[in-house]
């Protein structure tokens, strides 16, 4: 998927990311931009303004959750699909998420790179994260039956 | 789907910025388009798609005037679009696909750009006016 050198360059990028702070911002972005996927968080409460969202401690607290596992997700880039092999029964059986969301996800992600890192976020270094972003997205809905 | 007020001015607010600089604003989405989605370069082969051409410049530029176009009849996008529209269904028959690419690659390049402009909300309303955009432009293939 990606050279030795593509890997280095997602894997520095990656490790400037505040976790914290951009798994927040992503779930919260994915929920503003594409309002139906607020259908698997009834229970966090009020997500009806992008304020609302914004200042939910659930948001933020479940983008950080998904951030942490993306970063564990990129220690194994040679094996996506192993290192997200219970993640995808998770989603499948238990949440019921339809795959695309994985995709709307990773390309959300995407866009809040460049909005932190500006020029930094390059071509080239965006159509790494994409390859990456996708094979995650890949591997989650790899044990889907 | 159509465009709240609230979204309306958003994007026109935020086309006042963008169109002091659509070259670098085309290019660049361009550029990120053919690398991330090479199979984007098939709709051009007569081109010289290499960083610092000219005709990606060019073409970068009609694409963002292209925009401009649709924002500044917001109200009424097709109509504004609707050479384009034949254009695409007749002539160019791009896929469809490749639209979803090249608002991804516009929105990144926004995101990029104009940071503090490119909240949430700005995000959503942008996305859905390229999805229109996007709609316009392939109503007539078939």
């Amino acid at each position: 998927m990606l050279s030795a050198e593509e890997k280095a360059a997602v894997t520095t990028l990656f490790g400037k990311v505040k976790v914290d702070e951009v798994g927040g911002e992503a779930l919260g972005r994915l929920l503003v931009v594409y309002p139906w996927t607020q259908r698997f968080f009834e229970s966090f409460g009020d997500l009806s303004t992008a304020d609302a969202v914004f200042g939910n401690p659930k948001v933020k607290a479940h983008g950080k959750k998904v951030l942490d596992s993306f970063c564990e997700g990129l220690k194994q880039l040679d094996d996506l699909k192993g290192a997200f092999a219970s993640l995808s029964e998770l989603h499948c059986d238990k949440l019921h998420v339809d795959p695309e969301n994985f995709k709307l996800l990773g390309n959300v992600l995407v866009v809040v790179l460049a909005r932190r890192f500006g020029s930094e976020f390059t071509p080239e270094l965006q159509a790494n994260f994409q390859k990456v972003v996708t094979g995650v997205a890949n591997a989650l809905a790899h044990r889907y039956h | 789907m159509s465009l709240t007020r609230a979204e309306r001015t958003i994007i026109v607010s935020m086309w006042s910025k963008i169109s002091t600089q659509t070259d670098v604003i085309g290019t660049e989405t361009l550029e990120r388009l053919f690398s991330c989605y090479p199979q984007a370069k098939t709709y051009f082969p007569h081109f010289d798609l290499h960083t610092g051409s000219a005709q990606l410049r060019a073409h970068g530029s009609k694409v963002v005037a292209a925009v401009g176009d649709a924002v500044k009849s917001i109200d009424n996008v097709a109509s504004a679009l609707s050479k384009l529209s034949e254009l695409h269904a007749y002539v160019l028959r791009v896929d469809p696909v490749n639209f979803k690419f090249l608002s991804h690659c516009l929105l990144v390049t926004l995101a990029s750009h104009f940071p503090a402009d490119f909240t949430a909300d700005a995000h959503a309303a942008w996305d859905k006016f390229l999805s229109i955009v996007s709609g316009v432009l392939t109503e007539k293939y078939r």
